[in-house]
Parts: structure tokens; sequence; C-alpha cells
């Protein structure tokens, strides 16, 4: 399984955010995507999860499931939650289970240690809480793609690396990951993608 | 199908849970109709000829206050994001959206309205036939709130857009509505055939909504 990006064009406004970038992702295999604010990473994220249109431009993800889109065999973590304060945590896990085919939602919990605060609203949460809940819909259903917005933001040293050991698992299993940040992640090996390169090339 | 269930009891829990959801609604639509007649003064018969009229319009600003929250809160935390990327397309979840807003407010409201219409002196004989034309009538005006929701998530302020918008979307269906309602004064026949006219209309917005709406939608998730 094969996620190529060949000569992406993206237009935000009358703006080119970026142009002529190419980018391979192979089973098992962690992009991180590294530049300056306003460079495109969050843009390449949203553009690979179909929400943006390329202005020029291929992607195709290769051994992929023919009758589902990129974005539907995609979990994307972006800076906003998509939690409802006025649900419980668990209450919000059992939505997005629900509603995305069924998952394990005891697992979920699990990932980010947020049992303890299961029956709690999500209102009460912190801002680092209510992005390990973000975080925990990883865990919630299988998807052959992650693509993480600065995943880390906000994370304490525990929850990171319960996200690190999340992200291997999911390599582990064939999984493909594409990931912005500013930080290192600590994951190894991991392909990176230099924006401020690219841009310096043209 | 699990998807639609999934998203319209999370909808009515967060109208139940939430204010601006099934509290406003009833809360402003017995406000109107308490302050009517205090307003118009003790002419009964006056009242009992508006009321019909008096229910629908109340019920139309009542749908029309709660239809920011259809999409609003979903587009600003990221949900509507999340939910394009499941795997449901846009125009199911715009159509539950809508039903699961005609649950929460305009379900409640149609209930409501014919024993509310003591207050404004509604003829007895009316209030079948007003209950049946606003509990129908009431899915038109759900599904144009959830159009005009949809059509003014991105922006800022958009209540006031929404009404600009809709509105002229909303005259058919208050006008039939209206007609269906008052069947007891004007023979039997009117009744049927506005009612049958506002099923029509229904049905039409029960397959333009969800895709106009869905369209919005992706233009402003961009």
């Amino acid at each position: 399984m094969k996620l190529v990006g060949k000569d992406l064009t993206c237009e935000r406004g009358e703006r080119v955010v970026f142009k002529g970038l190419d980018f391979a992702v192979g089973a098992g295999e962690l992009l991180v995507l590294k530049g300056p604010n306003g460079a495109g990473k969050t843009s390449l994220l949203r553009l690979i999860a179909g929400l943006i249109e390329p202005a020029a431009g291929h992607l195709e993800l290769n051994g992929g499931h023919k009758d589902l889109s990129i974005g539907q065999q995609s979990h994307l973590v972006a800076h906003q939650s998509a939690v409802k304060p006025s649900l419980s945590v668990r209450e919000n896990l059992a939505f997005w289970s629900e509603f995305l085919g069924g998952g394990d939602i005891e697992a979920s919990l699990d990932a980010f240690a947020l049992r303890p605060l299961a029956d709690y609203s999500a209102a009460l949460l912190s801002a680092g809480q209510l992005r390990r809940l973000t975080l925990s819909r990883l865990k919630l259903v299988a998807r052959v793609l992650w693509l993480l917005d600065e995943p880390t933001v906000g994370l304490d040293d525990n929850s990171t690396g319960n996200l690190r050991t999340l992200m291997q698992d999911q390599l582990d299993r064939g999984g493909m990951i594409i990931a912005t940040t500013h930080v290192d992640l600590g994951m190894g090996d991991a392909t990176t993608f230099d924006f401020a390169a690219l841009e310096a090339r043209q | 199908m699990s998807v639609l269930k999934a998203l319209i009891r999370r909808d009515l829990m967060l109208a139940w849970r939430q204010g601006g959801g099934t509290g406003t609604a009833l809360g402003f639509f017995l406000t109107v109709v308490v302050l009517l007649p205090l307003g118009i003064g003790p002419d009964q018969a006056l009242l009992q000829r508006i009321a019909p009229g008096a229910l629908w319009i109340a019920l139309l600003l009542s749908v029309l206050l709660s239809a920011e929250r259809i999409f609003q809160p979903d587009y600003d935390d990221g949900s509507l994001e999340q939910m394009a990327l499941g795997p449901a397309p846009l125009e199911m979840i715009a159509i539950a959206k809508a039903f699961a807003h005609w649950l929460s407010a305009g379900l409640p409201l149609a209930i409501a309205a014919p024993l509310l219409g003591f207050l404004l002196n509604l003829d007895p004989a009316l209030i079948l036939p007003l209950g049946i034309a606003m509990l129908i009538g009431s899915l038109a005006l759900s599904l144009l709130a959830c159009l005009g929701a949809a059509i003014t998530v991105g922006l800022r302020r958009g209540g006031m857009l929404v009404s600009l918008l809709i509105l002229p979307l909303y005259i058919p269906a208050l006008i039939f509505g209206v007609s269906a309602s008052t069947a007891g004064q004007a023979g039997p026949d009117i009744t049927s055939s506005s009612l049958l006219i506002l099923i029509a209309i229904v049905l039409t917005f029960t397959v333009v909504v969800p895709l106009a709406a869905a369209t919005a939608l992706r233009a402003y998730l961009r």
C-alpha cells in the first residue's frame, strides 16, 4: 500500500500555498512534515483528506479500498477537538464509534488513560485532557492513513508516550502516518519533508 | 443507517441538554402566544379569526430561531469536518440533521400549538386540522432551516442572513399550512387540497434541501 502525491499545487483564495509538491508514503512508514508557519503543512493534510481540492496535481492511494475516498480511509486529527462539552467523555467516544461504524470504546478510553474521567462532562476537561480525548479517536476505529496536525501540542510526557505507542502500533500494522510537527516525535526512523526546502528549490 | 441513527440521537441529546434547543423554541413560542392576546386586546371574535395564522407565524419564527444550532456548533468545533470524512455523504448528514431538528423543535411545537391555541380562543373544531397541518408543515420549516443554516454556517452572526434568505421560501409553506389549518371555516375540500400541496412541498424540500445544503457545507469546509 502506498500513498503518492505528484506535482500537487494548493491554492487558498488567490494565494498559492505550495506548488510542485511530490511525496510518497508506503505501508508502515511515517512522513514528518516540517516547515515554518503558513508553509502549507495543514493545507497538505486537508488536501490529502479531500477537504481541499488540489489546484493541480494528482493524489493516489495504491492498494486502498476502491469504493472509499482517501478521506474515508483516514483519521484527521486537527486543531479542533470535535468534542461536545455537554456530553460525557464516554458519550463523545460512543457517538464517534457508532458514527464511524463501530469501534472499541473501552480500548480508546485506556489508550490515553481517560477511564477515570469517562463519566465526567467533557466541559470539565483541561486543554491537555481534551487533546487526549481527541487523539483517542485514533484507537476507536482502524484506518489505514493517519493525518496528524501537531499531535503532541498540549500533551504531558506520559500522554506523549501513549501517543508514541499508538503510532508505533499503527506503523507495525502496516498503516501510514503523515504528521506535522515542530518538535521531535521520537519515533525512530521517519522520512522528513521540509517545506522550506521546497520553497528554496523553486 | 446506524450513522444516521447515531447522528439523530446525538443531536436530540444536545438539543435537550444545551441552551438554544427544545427549551428555547418552546419558550419563544409560548411567549408570543401569551403576549399576543394582551397586545391585541380582549376581542374574542378577532382573536378567534387570527388564531391559526398567529400560531403558524409563531411556529415559523421559533423554528427559525433555533436554525443556527443545526450546523454552527459542529462547524466551529471541527465535528462537521470529521463527519465529512465519515462513511456517510454530507447529503445524508444534512437530512439526518434536519430530521433531528424537526424532532427537537418542530414536533414539540406542533404538539403544543393546538393546546396553546386556547389562549388565542382557537375554534375547537380547528384543533385537529391545525395539529395535522403543523405536524407536516413543520417538516418543511425544519428542512428550510437546515438549508439556511448550511448556507450561512461559516459566517459570523449569520442568523440575520438566514432569515432573509429563507423567508421567501417559507411563504408557500405558510400559505398552504394556514389554509389547511382553517379547513373548518372554508369547507372540507380546501383542507385536502391544501394539505396535499403542503405534503408536496415537504417532499420537494426533502429532495432539494440535502443536495443544496451539502454543496454549501463542502464549500465552507475547504
